[in-house]
């Protein structure tokens, strides 16, 4: 008690131990007393024209309160980010397995599930398109009307000259690869519970990223005035990406809006969740790398299909974000990097950490390695030589005027142990084992990106009683936002633990903020952030001063639970201080902007938001593994990840966000393989589709490389919610390779594959 | 059909009336207010909704509540009450087991019943007690942390 918070430090999160308790309220511990269950009916086929929906014997079930077809929706009935192309109920084609066509309200969960069984609908089934191919082949058959070819998107980058750049290259190499769809898997699934007002109007409390944006998307889809749209988002089980847009959101509007006043609760079970639940977008992609005799990178040839499913959520900007990557964190003067977003007839494809650049990551950073082989030169040598340096353009062509931490990081691993020892460690195989090491190089935008305005609103409170209140306004789930906040105010006020609380977002509270999303959370709103508390600091001395007949400022300062005059020793207590303002006076509203790219190449064409970025957090990843000769079984023996994410607040939440991210990304390059047959969901739930457990997972040892500050940042942060997932699956195939001889060009990189028998 | 239950919840004995066939996940959730026990899949395979009944790890979504009669059940919001607890609480919040802390009670709950077993434990053998509760942000790394100082010392 007593001890001011500081910056750069492993405080305990501070929402640790409320969650530890089991005392933390999710979304999905809202039992509202009484309440109606809602639930959606899903297509359950990939493609059809609905006949007809017949709701009229499971009306008459006891227990069911109403049910809703896409008639009952007002409004546009349409939802989605930036294209609002998906229907909250489907009026007339259904594109995907899971598109709902009837929402039913019951008394408890038995009702509606006998309701769900008890409609009758008719579906004509429609011919699918249910992969890339499928869908790109001639005369597919078009998986909305007007989108020709099936392409929601099409854009390009070009650098220098890259058709001459391979002439004059010695060296080029080549390859294709395709990566799977990943499911975030986040353990509480999507939920909320809503309800009408009184006034008449409608509030939610939801598991959401982005808590103001889905006041706009309602208000879209259902015909509603936004201001009448109350979001509530307490921390959420789990996001990364999949809870970035509407999932339950419209939904639950649509049921509050016909349940006469009562509480409407929903919760995707498991297998819901797998089957309409936004998932990573699969992704398909040819490289050719071009350099000179002595290891200079020279001329990129990228060409990437991402598979969007059928609705477009976020995928176009996905597809952009992963072509700005597709050449990594290297010096290529000429590059030519296309990219197709394409529509199938598949569960819809969305936001998820490292937002279409894991699956870049995968293609140059494979590449990098083929072409080390090739040079015979080795494989981190190679990054190092052409790794990008402040100052210098990226493979979109854009400078980089903010901190560019990509060589120490391969440095350090250089100088790592793991690396040093490698070839001994080799050596020492056990019998029927080959062991093999991989690195890799790794980057990842941080913040919306050109055309996207990034900026929030941070507001802070002093309370009655003396302490502050920070209104967050991004959603927390799970990355720790929030305790950041906790610090930055702790930090600047001088305050203990005891005297900062922070409320999770609440749009009547607290002011639009943007998404939790991008990597941006911490360093958009904690700027905002330290403005209102330098302001709050500056306004309670004043206030002081005028307390303690003080004639300037001179030897005022902050301390916990109190403002002292550090000359005569005098004080007053926030309390008391607290008690003589006004409501108004006691809180600051403060607003930050993300840095934009103020000098744009005219490099990218065919983009519609989001390019370029000018803030990146870079990585460089190492990978000790063992085969097993007879089973195919790839052990990961060690894993280390150095990270530049300028200067560190909280190293031990640094940590675990480095961890985390690895974790994810190891699943995704072993095991992580979501399928669907002829459009149907085949892994939905946790025995077919397979995420890391404790015994999956090693140790991960996480250094941060803080010698790069970035100067924009909160106390010199950069976001790195996202670079360590682009590192775990190019950095297996690598070591695979190194280990058998054998590339792996196509994720999950199984024991079978590695066997060579698929 | 509602029977009366006779058991123990948290140490206090509990006398319910309810549906024989209801969820225990759900009657101690919705029914009791006890909404630390979470669920992540309903289906057995993830180990979010962990509790211990008569001291064995238990999974309460394949649980109906008359198979709680006469039994002793304890869950996270216990632990706070018990030297064990509090250790293995502190351990989570100290070490940064806790991220979203959707998994964090089934974890907690598997390493109460791991610790009180005083088995010496190495971190694989931790892995091992926690391969049935998955977690989806730690990468484990802190969780193991967390368990292995809990279990410092426990050498009954
Ligand atoms: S909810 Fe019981 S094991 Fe997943
Ligand atoms: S902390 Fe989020 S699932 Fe474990």
């Amino acid at each position: 008690m007593d001890t001011p918070i500081r910056l750069h430090h492993s405080l305990a999160r501070n929402d640790g131990r409320p969650k530890a308790c089991g005392a933390e309220r999710y979304a999905a511990d809202r039992y509202p007393d009484p309440y109606l269950w809602a639930g959606a009916l899903r297509s359950g086929i990939p493609c059809g024209r609905i006949l007809s929906v017949d709701t009229r014997e499971a009306a008459d079930l006891p227990g069911v309160f109403r049910i809703l077809t896409a008639s009952d929706v007002p409004g546009t009935n349409r939802q989605g980010i930036v294209h609002k192309d998906m229907p909250v109920l489907c009026e007339d084609v259904v594109r995907y397995c899971g598109d709902p066509i009837a929402l039913v309200l019951a008394e408890d969960k038995a009702a509606l599930q006998q309701a769900l069984s008890r409609i009758r609908f008719e579906i004509e089934p429609l011919p699918a398109v249910c992969s890339l191919d499928e869908a790109m082949a001639q005369g597919a058959p078009l998986v909305h009307a007007d989108r020709p070819d099936n392409v929601l998107a099409h854009a390009l980058i070009e650098t220098g000259d890259s058709a001459a750049a391979f002439e004059r290259s010695d060296i080029v190499v080549e390859g294709s690869f395709s990566t799977p769809v990943q499911a975030h898997a986040f353990l509480e699934t999507e939920c909320g519970v809503a309800r009408l007002e009184e006034d008449g109007g409608l509030f939610m409390e939801v598991s959401t990223q982005s808590p103001f944006r889905d006041r706009f998307e309602i208000a879209h889809a259902l015909g509603l005035s936004y201001q009448n749209i109350r979001i509530v988002s307490p921390p959420l089980g789990g996001g990364f990406g999949g809870k970035d847009g509407a999932t339950v959101q419209c939904l639950l509007g649509l049921a509050a809006l016909n349940a006469g006043g009562r509480w409407v609760r929903m919760q995707w079970d498991r297998e819901e969740s797998f089957r309409a639940g936004y998932k990573r977008h699969a992704c398909r992609m040819n490289y050719r790398l071009g350099a000179t005799s002595d290891g200079e990178l020279v001329a990129l040839d990228a060409r990437l299909w991402y598979d969007t499913g059928a609705y477009a959520h976020l995928g176009a900007e996905v597809m952009e974000l992963g072509m700005e990557h597709a050449g990594g964190p290297y010096r290529i003067p000429n590059t030519r990097i296309e990219g197709w977003c394409v529509y199938t007839n598949e569960p819809v494809a969305g936001a998820m950490r490292a937002f279409g650049v894991c699956q870049a990551t995968f293609g140059i950073e494979s590449m990098m390695d083929m072409l080390a082989q090739r040079l015979r030169i080795d494989p981190l040598s190679l990054r190092i030589r052409n790794a990008l340096h402040r100052g210098e353009r990226n493979c979109a062509g854009v400078r980089l005027e903010t901190s560019t931490g990509i060589q120490p990081c391969l440095e350090t691993i250089q100088a790592h142990p793991l690396w040093k020892t490698r070839d001994e460690w080799k050596r020492q195989a056990p019998r029927f084992r080959k062991r093999g090491v991989g690195v890799v190089a790794v980057w990842n935008a941080a913040g919306y990106g050109g055309g996207v305005r990034d900026a929030a609103i941070a507001k802070i409170e002093l309370c009655d009683d003396g302490t502050f209140l920070v209104h967050n306004a991004v959603s927390d789930m799970g990355q720790g936002n929030s305790c950041a906040f906790f610090q930055i105010a702790g930090h600047i006020l001088n305050q203990d633990t005891s005297r900062i609380a922070v409320k999770q977002p609440d749009t009547r509270s607290a002011y639009p903020s943007g998404s939790s999303s991008a990597g941006r959370t911490t360093y958009t709103y904690g700027k905002a952030l330290i403005t209102a508390c330098e302001r709050m600091k500056a306004r309670l001395i004043n206030r002081a001063g005028l307390v303690l007949f003080l004639q300037d400022d001179d030897g005022i300062e902050m301390e916990p639970g109190r403002i002292v005059h550090r000359p005569s020793g005098r004080e007053v207590s926030l309390q008391t201080l607290a008690r003589m303002m006004q409501p108004e006076e006691r809180v600051i509203l403060s607003e930050s902007l993300a840095p934009t790219c103020k000098d744009v190449p005219k490099t990218a064409k065919g983009f519609f938001i989001g390019f370029p970025h000018v803030i990146f957090g870079y990585g460089a990843h190492l990978v000790r593994l063992e085969i097993d000769e007879r089973t195919g079984e790839a052990a990961i023996i060690d894993y280390l990840a150095v990270t530049d994410g300028g200067r560190v607040l909280n190293p031990a939440m640094f940590e675990q966000q480095i961890q985390g991210g690895v974790a994810q990304g190891l699943g995704y390059a072993l095991m992580e393989d979501f399928r669907t047959r002829q459009g149907h969901v085949i892994t939905e739930d946790f025995t077919t589709y397979l995420i890391p457990a404790s015994l999956d997972t090693p140790d991960i040892a996480s250094i941060a490389i803080e010698a790069d500050e970035e100067e924009s940042g909160p106390f010199g942060m950069k976001g790195i919610g996202e670079v360590a997932m682009n590192g775990p699956l190019p950095a297996v195939a690598n070591a695979v390779a190194d280990a058998s001889g054998r590339r792996i060009c196509e994720g999950p990189i199984t024991a079978e594959r590695i066997l060579g028998l698929t | 059909m509602t029977h009366r239950l006779h058991f123990t919840l948290n140490g206090q004995a509990i006398s319910h009336p309810c549906d024989p066939d209801c969820r225990v996940i759900d009657l101690l959730r919705e029914q009791m207010g006890l909404t630390g026990t979470k669920e992540g899949c309903g289906t057995g395979e993830c180990g979010a909704c962990t509790i211990l009944v008569d001291g064995t790890p238990k999974l309460a979504c394949l649980m109906v509540a008359a198979q709680l009669d006469g039994k002793s059940v304890e869950t996270v919001e216990s632990l706070e009450k018990s030297e064990e607890g509090r250790k293995i609480l502190q351990a989570f919040v100290e070490h940064g087991a806790v991220q979203c802390g959707f998994c964090t009670p089934g974890m907690e709950m598997a390493s109460l019943a791991m610790l009180r077993s005083g088995r010496p434990l190495d971190r694989m053998a931790i892995r091992s007690g926690l391969s049935g509760n998955l977690c989806r942000c730690t990468g484990y790394v802190k969780i193991v942390d967390a368990v292995a100082q809990a279990c410092k010392g426990t050498d009954r």
